[in-house]
């Protein structure tokens, strides 16, 4: 077994890697991920080890990397597109939501578009406006478009491969202020059995509260697990991993045990994941309910100035605080 | 008078004297057969190229079968709105030669990307014209194979189609299949309004930057809805390809034969290596813009009627007259093939069922949805609550 320590940002690294080497038809487009390897260094020697017309350079068009993706999806190719901060992504929104995600569906299931969206996203570094950003309830929201992200190098690894070989649209986010974070990759790992992609995972195992996290702040709720441990509370952390489609059968069985619920995001609350998560949970688990589903999240205004953010996101104070609120009813 | 002007500025200049020439005598539009029916033998692009067009007689009459055709099959759908059998319908009514000259100029490997006008294109592909009429009836969303036909989904979001044509291109490039005379091209279809959307000019960057093997189609059709041309450009539209650095040329679009004969050498140049080009058609829509639209509000009746003097299937036929390449046996035989296509499309459009309401979980992920299949199976316990239910 060929176990390596990577961060995140290299374990996306080699699995983007090794998607190029399986199957000629996978192609890597973006802004400055050829020579530079993106501004977070994710393509780093791609285009050096594969071409540049295996790892291309773009014009610095976001509509256009989407939409001429899509035009090589339906020429049979599998596009990788690298947008460069989840703020830049909204020149390209009408490509996702109304061509992406529809090509299936309008022309009932002849065309396909096999295309990984790839965009770092969520706060946390002290980046200046629209660096910051988590645009995965837009996404989400839309039929037609899968979205994924992950949380440790392992699943960074993985899921991008098993994104890049699934023939469905897939957002993939990366939670940026992670990337630099090691952990252990096991690259021998099945892409198909073990955790297939659209699959959640208990990473905690607890008996009082569940606990629900994605990207980022799944490290921020396992600490949070370690502290209110010391408290004597144990919080049961689960990774949802996959945002549309939701895998909840975890967590429906873990409130039953558990019955209390708090869902732990940085992206706004108003019509966020958070609600979804909440009122399915209500619908699925009433009666094993001891209090309201709680959430915890970012506040309902643009990303904040950087020198505020630590108070924007969510930590392990606030998390801890709805675990103590969720005793309270 | 003609909106805009051609090789012009076109900002409005409704009382400025034009050229009696008008755009038939307008150096920088391409143009092989004049609207009396007259052959013009070659004639010249802006960048010096020398366009002709050699038919043999039969496909001369091929051509106006083409034209005939269209027109009335778009006839009878328009009928068919008018009498609650569509819900809409976007008529090519006067772009027939645009359509038909650029689709028979495309070779079977050649894609194409249409927006949702492009009714004579999707005939030249070999696809059955009923295939729209679902669409814009609403019992699909367009049931033709893309793949098969090489013509692709019909596009409502105005200019997305191009970005997709441009990395269809580059997939051929990459392919390989440029170069030599069997090499493929692609082909995208917009409006004029279109020139001033994102993905049109990305399109452009893009398509220039990487060399692609594409063909832009502009049929300007001097509106968009109810804006006229001025309100999209000052420039000529095909003088922009300059700016992107690929060649452009105007093209009579109301000229069958020049049309054909601009698609072929630009797609002919595509498949060579020698990258994109845009082709602006110039012509006119001369019904409404859909079903839905009123022009009188936006257009003036002398200006229609300028362009009916310029009517695409006319100059054919009085070119066909005067050369004796058909008889009134031969036309009277085209508009007997017309009437009994369009009888038939009717026929078939009435027949066409309604889709069975749980189809509208299919297609949505190649590879499914347990969210939406515990939704379908939800919705077919409902439906088959319901009492007598064949569902
Ligand atoms: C992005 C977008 N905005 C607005 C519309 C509504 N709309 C449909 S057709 C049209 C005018 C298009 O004009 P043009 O590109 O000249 O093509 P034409 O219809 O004349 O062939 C508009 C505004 C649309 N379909 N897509």
């Amino acid at each position: 077994m060929a176990t390596e320590t990577l961060t995140i940002g290299k374990a996306l690294n080699t699995g983007l890697r090794r998607a190029l080497e399986n199957d000629p038809k996978v192609i890597i487009m973006g802004e400055d991920v050829g020579k530079l390897g993106g501004v977070f260094r994710i393509t780093d020697g791609l285009q050096k080890d594969f071409g540049d017309q295996r790892v291309i350079d773009t014009p610095l068009a976001e509509s256009g990397i989407i939409g001429t993706a899509v035009g090589l999806a339906i020429r049979g190719y599998r596009p990788v597109c690298e947008i460069q901060f989840d703020g830049f992504v909204y020149p390209a929104y009408d490509q996702i939501v109304s061509q992406v995600a529809k090509m299936h569906y309008r022309s009932g299931g002849k065309l396909s578009i096999p295309m990984v969206i790839r965009i770092p996203f969520g706060g946390g570094i002290g980046a200046v406006e629209h660096h910051s950003e988590s645009p995965e309830a837009y996404f989400a929201h839309t039929a037609g478009l899968k979205v994924v992200t992950c949380a440790n190098p392992q699943d960074a690894y993985v899921m991008i491969q098993q994104a890049i070989y699934s023939d469905d649209p897939i957002v993939f986010l990366e939670p940026k202020r992670r990337y630099w974070e090691k952990g252990q990759v096991d690259l021998d790992a099945p892409l198909s059995d073990a955790y297939p992609l659209h699959s959640a995972r208990v990473v905690r195992p607890g008996t009082d509260v569940t606990v629900l996290a994605y990207g980022p702040m799944v490290r921020t709720c396992l600490e949070a697990a370690t502290a209110a441990a010391e408290d004597g509370r144990e919080l049961e952390v689960i990774d949802l991993r996959s945002l549309s489609p939701l895998d909840l059968t975890a967590a429906y069985e873990s409130v039953k045990r558990t019955g209390r619920v708090v869902v732990v995001h940085e992206a706004p609350s108003n019509i966020g994941l958070g609600a979804e998560l909440a009122a399915r949970i209500t619908e699925e688990c009433f009666y094993s309910l001891e209090s309201p589903v709680l959430r915890v999240t970012g506040f309902d205004t643009p990303y904040p100035a950087s020198r505020v953010e630590e108070e924007y996101l969510p930590d392990l104070d606030r998390v801890l605080d709805a675990v103590d609120r969720t005793f309270g009813w | 008078m003609a909106k805009g002007d051609p090789g012009g500025t076109t900002r409005g200049r409704r009382a400025a004297p034009r050229s009696k020439k008008g755009a038939a005598g307008d150096p920088a539009l391409v143009q092989l057969l004049t609207p009396e029916g007259e052959r013009i033998d070659s004639a010249t692009g802006p960048d010096g190229t020398e366009y002709r067009v050699d038919f043999t007689d039969e496909e001369y009459r091929g051509l106006y079968r083409d034209l005939v055709l269209v027109r009335k099959l778009d006839a009878e759908a328009t009928a068919l709105q008018r009498q609650g059998e569509l819900g809409l319908w976007a008529s090519l009514l006067g772009q027939e030669a645009a359509q038909v000259g650029s689709g028979r100029a495309l070779r079977t490997q050649d894609m194409a990307f249409p927006t949702y006008r492009e009714h004579g294109v999707l005939y030249c592909r070999g696809i059955d014209p009923i295939m729209p009429l679902g669409l814009f009836r609403g019992v699909d969303q367009g049931g033709w194979d893309p793949n098969e036909f090489k013509f692709n989904m019909y596009t409502i979001v105005i200019g997305a189609q191009t970005l997709h044509a441009t990395g269809y291109a580059m997939g051929i490039t990459i392919d390989g299949k440029t170069g030599t005379d069997d090499g493929e091209a692609a082909i995208a279809y917009f409006g004029d309004g279109a020139t001033s959307q994102g993905d049109v000019n990305e399109a452009f960057v893009w398509a220039s930057v990487f060399n692609a093997p594409l063909v832009f189609f502009c049929q300007n059709n001097q509106y968009a809805i109810s804006e006229p041309l001025e309100r999209q450009t000052r420039v000529p539209l095909y003088q922009r390809a300059a700016g992107f650095g690929f060649p452009g040329v105007r093209v009579d679009g109301n000229d069958v034969l020049a049309t054909y004969a601009v698609t072929r050498t630009a797609l002919d140049n595509a498949r060579l290596g020698q990258g994109p080009s845009l082709i602006e058609a110039y012509t006119y829509r001369m019904g409404a813009h859909t079903t839905s639209d009123d022009p009188t509000r936006y257009r003036i009746a002398s200006e229609v009627e300028a362009w009916q003097a310029k009517d695409p299937i006319a100059r054919v036929k009085a070119f066909l007259e005067k050369q004796q390449i058909a008889d009134a046996g031969f036309f009277a035989e085209v508009d007997e093939q017309a009437r009994r296509e369009s009888v038939h499309l009717r026929e078939r459009v009435l027949e066409m069922p309604n889709p069975e309401p749980v189809t509208m979980f299919d297609n949505v992920y190649p590879n499914g949805s347990p969210l939406l299949d515990e939704q379908r199976a939800k919705f077919s316990r409902y439906m088959e609550s319901f009492e007598g239910s064949a569902h």
